[in-house]
């Protein structure tokens, strides 16, 4: 482990609660809004931490329980930080038969780490979702946002290898 | 307004963006600006158009010259010549007459490929989705001041006259589904558009809604003046970044324009629209759950009846609909029932959106009459197989069936596809050669739909788990005749018991599997081989 202190709940860091508390306020009123909360907290801050789901329970006068059960419910919705860049591999079944385990297997030989998991220097999280809708391109690979498509093991490793020397040298 | 010199249109699809269609946007922009043109040229994007070869497609109007394959080290000569000089850039035009030919909208707006028949899409690809002005110049939006001169129940009766079927998946009589809603008591109705398209394979909406994002609105406001609607949401899955984009732009320049929100167009009829973001649930499709998922709880679908048209979002009578059935509507009132009923077969008329995919020579999107037969689909669309021979298809993700070889040339419609146990599903067709394994295929589908089942049913939650376990089993060479058994006990079960669609389909390919493939699937489990050679067996 190293010697690094935990970092800050977004809930109580000075530059994340007023973010935290526009979204709430914005939809506080809306019937139905508790999803829309949600989706905007999950972009803007990134993760929906335990105390933020407490928080959104209490603004919204809806029981904790509820809040979790939703946060849990969808995939998009995540309990911990991701990591600097998210790459996510599509396992539809045309990219399954397109062959998108090759690319799995080359990022864990790269990366060493599994789907779901962030390498321990934070920069890359692996994680595998559903069909993207991008199917006449398979496999695809999407890269913090952007499908990559007719991938490649060789050329995926290239681009993994590209982010990695250019986080290396920013 | 504000008025264009001239107007650049880009493709912005999946294809062109592999091919750095984004460094062309921003090399234009850069390139306009350096030339003080930007007030003078409008750009847009527009999904991908003809060949891949073509790819990423500038094409620049008045003149209506195509560009391809534009890099954006191409782009500053380009621009300096078209638009700063005015003249054509020859060397970088679409120079093969054959590419010009598959742009077919450059030389005649049908289609892009012969006897392909465009009613869904007719506009996609041709108009700037941004642009509510170009929508209108193209003939878009003359369908609802048809319907607001009409009663009601006329429209209604025209959309039954015109036999259109839901294109979910399910084929339900749409014009029934209306007038169900319609004849529901209540004041306050919901019109429901549902764009949550989660099959694998399937991406028919998301083009849709990219390409003619308007349309849809048109078709909404359609639909709340024949039911009695006010309000209407649009449940777009949260993959959707670019057409929940172009959807919230278009709701807002209508908007603006006048013809969304209070006393449209000063005929007392007032309608609102809401975009609501899906955020990763399979299960959201089904339309109990999505209902659930707009009113902000987790997306469990509940049982049926009663059913969403008497009791839907927060209670009240609600109209679901695929985009691709709404898609169908504003042609329909434009062109009249007779016309729709000319095209397709009997008992489905119109057209239908595939996505055709898998080991064929040519993968994407097409629109074709129904009716027509998986052999000329793989031949004339698919231009043949990619070397293998065809040995089953699967259609509508993966909830649809897989169908063998034998039935290639029964008809695609709703009917035809039910009476030899298959089901046309939503669209997609996967089309596989002889190098995949029946067993492998499904146990992945079986896999998919342990993940998506939401859980709250026991007969899917545990079917799901069980009938994987046992595709694992056969296809690491563990399988017994027993189980074979007991694979398709399970999945009656899971047919007959479970509560919402996911686990009454889920194990549709289990039954088309051993129905058609038996032999295959015995030869795993007594001669311990896979005839394919896909299966990693034990011993």
């Amino acid at each position: 482990m190293t010697s690094k202190t935990q970092p800050v709940d977004p809930l109580y860091n000075p530059k994340l609660r007023p973010i935290i508390d526009k979204v709430i306020e914005d939809n506080i009123n809306l019937e139905g809004g508790l999803m829309v909360v949600l989706n905007n907290l999950q972009s803007k801050i990134g993760f929906l931490s335990a105390p933020m789901q407490e928080y959104v329970a209490e603004r919204l006068n809806i029981p904790v329980s509820k809040v979790h059960g939703v946060v849990s419910f969808y995939s998009f919705f995540t309990t911990v930080p991701r990591g600097k860049h998210v790459i996510k591999f599509c396992i539809g079944t045309a990219c399954y038969v397109g062959g998108i385990n090759q690319m799995i297997d080359k990022a864990k030989q790269i990366l060493k780490v599994e789907p779901g998991q962030t390498t321990s220097d934070g920069l890359i999280t692996l994680e595998i979702c559903r069909c993207v809708g991008a199917c006449s391109q398979a496999p695809v690979v999407v890269f913090d946002e952007v499908n990559q498509g007719h991938m490649k093991p060789a050329k995926f490793g290239k681009l993994v290898e590209n982010i990695l020397k250019d986080e290396a040298n920013a | 307004m504000k008025k264009y010199r001239s107007m650049v249109l880009i493709s912005n699809g999946d294809s062109s963006q592999s091919k750095g269609s984004e460094a062309v946007i921003e090399a234009i922009h850069q390139a306009l600006n350096k030339y003080d043109l930007a007030s003078e040229v409008y750009v847009t994007n527009i999904p991908d158009s003809g060949s891949p070869k073509a790819q990423p497609l500038v094409i620049i109007y008045p003149e209506a010259v195509a560009y391809g394959p534009i890099h954006a080290e191409d782009v500053d000569f380009l621009v300096s010549e078209h638009l700063y000089k005015g003249r054509v850039a020859e060397s970088l035009r679409v120079n093969d007459p054959f590419e010009i030919k598959r742009i077919a909208w450059l030389v005649q707006r049908t289609g892009t490929m012969p006897a392909e028949n465009r009613v869904v899409l007719e506009y996609v690809g041709v108009i700037d989705p941004t642009s509510i002005n170009d929508f209108l110049t193209h003939d878009g939006g003359q369908a609802f001041p048809i319907v607001i001169e009409m009663k009601p129940q006329e429209v209604i009766d025209i959309i039954k006259k015109s036999g259109l079927r839901g294109r979910g998946g399910a084929g339900f009589p749409v014009g029934v589904k209306w007038q169900a809603v319609r004849d529901a008591p209540g004041d306050k109705k919901y019109i429901v558009c549902n764009a949550d398209e989660s099959e694998p394979g399937t991406f028919k909406d998301r083009v849709i809604l990219e390409g003619n994002p308007f349309s849809m609105i048109e078709a909404m406001l359609i639909a709340g003046y024949a039911c009695g609607a006010d309000e209407g949401y649009i449940y777009i899955r949260g993959e959707y970044h670019d057409a929940l984009e172009k959807i919230t732009n278009a709701i807002k320049a209508a908007k603006e324009f006048g013809v969304l929100g209070q006393n449209i167009l000063k005929t007392g009829f007032s309608f609102d629209i809401h975009v609501h973001s899906g955020a990763g649930a399979y299960i959201c499709g089904e339309e109990t759950a999505l209902l659930a998922s707009i009113e902000g709880k987790r997306g469990e679908p509940r049982s049926k009846p009663p059913y969403p048209t008497t009791n839907g979002l927060w209670g009240k009578p609600t109209l679901i609909n695929n985009v691709e059935t709404l898609g169908n509507i504003p042609p329909i009132i434009h062109n009249g029932p007779e016309w729709f009923r000319s095209i397709g077969t009997t008992s489905s008329p119109g057209t239908k959106v595939y996505t055709i995919l898998g080991n064929v020579n040519r993968t994407g999107l097409m629109e074709v009459p129904m009716g027509i037969t998986l052999r000329e689909v793989i031949g004339i669309y698919g231009k043949g197989m990619k070397g293998g021979a065809f040995k089953f298809a699967q259609t509508g993700g993966s909830s649809g069936s897989i169908i063998p070889a034998i039935l290639q040339d029964t008809p695609m419609d709703f009917d035809s596809y039910r009476n030899v146990g298959v089901a046309l599903g939503s669209g997609a067709l996967l089309i596989c050669d002889d190098s995949n394994c029946i067993v492998d295929c499904v146990r992945v589908l079986m896999k998919f739909f342990k993940v998506e089942s939401c859980g709250k049913c026991v007969p899917c939650r545990i079917g799901t788990e069980q009938t994987l376990q046992i595709m694992t089993d056969i296809s690491e060479g563990r399988g017994t005749m027993e189980q074979l058994e007991q694979l398709d006990l399970l999945r009656k079960g899971m047919e007959q018991l479970s509560n919402c669609g996911l686990g009454q389909t889920a194990g549709t390919p289990i039954k088309n599997m051993l129905e058609h493939f038996r032999a295959e699937v015995e030869a795993h489990i007594k001669l311990g081989v896979c005839p394919a050679g896909v299966c990693a067996m034990e011993g």
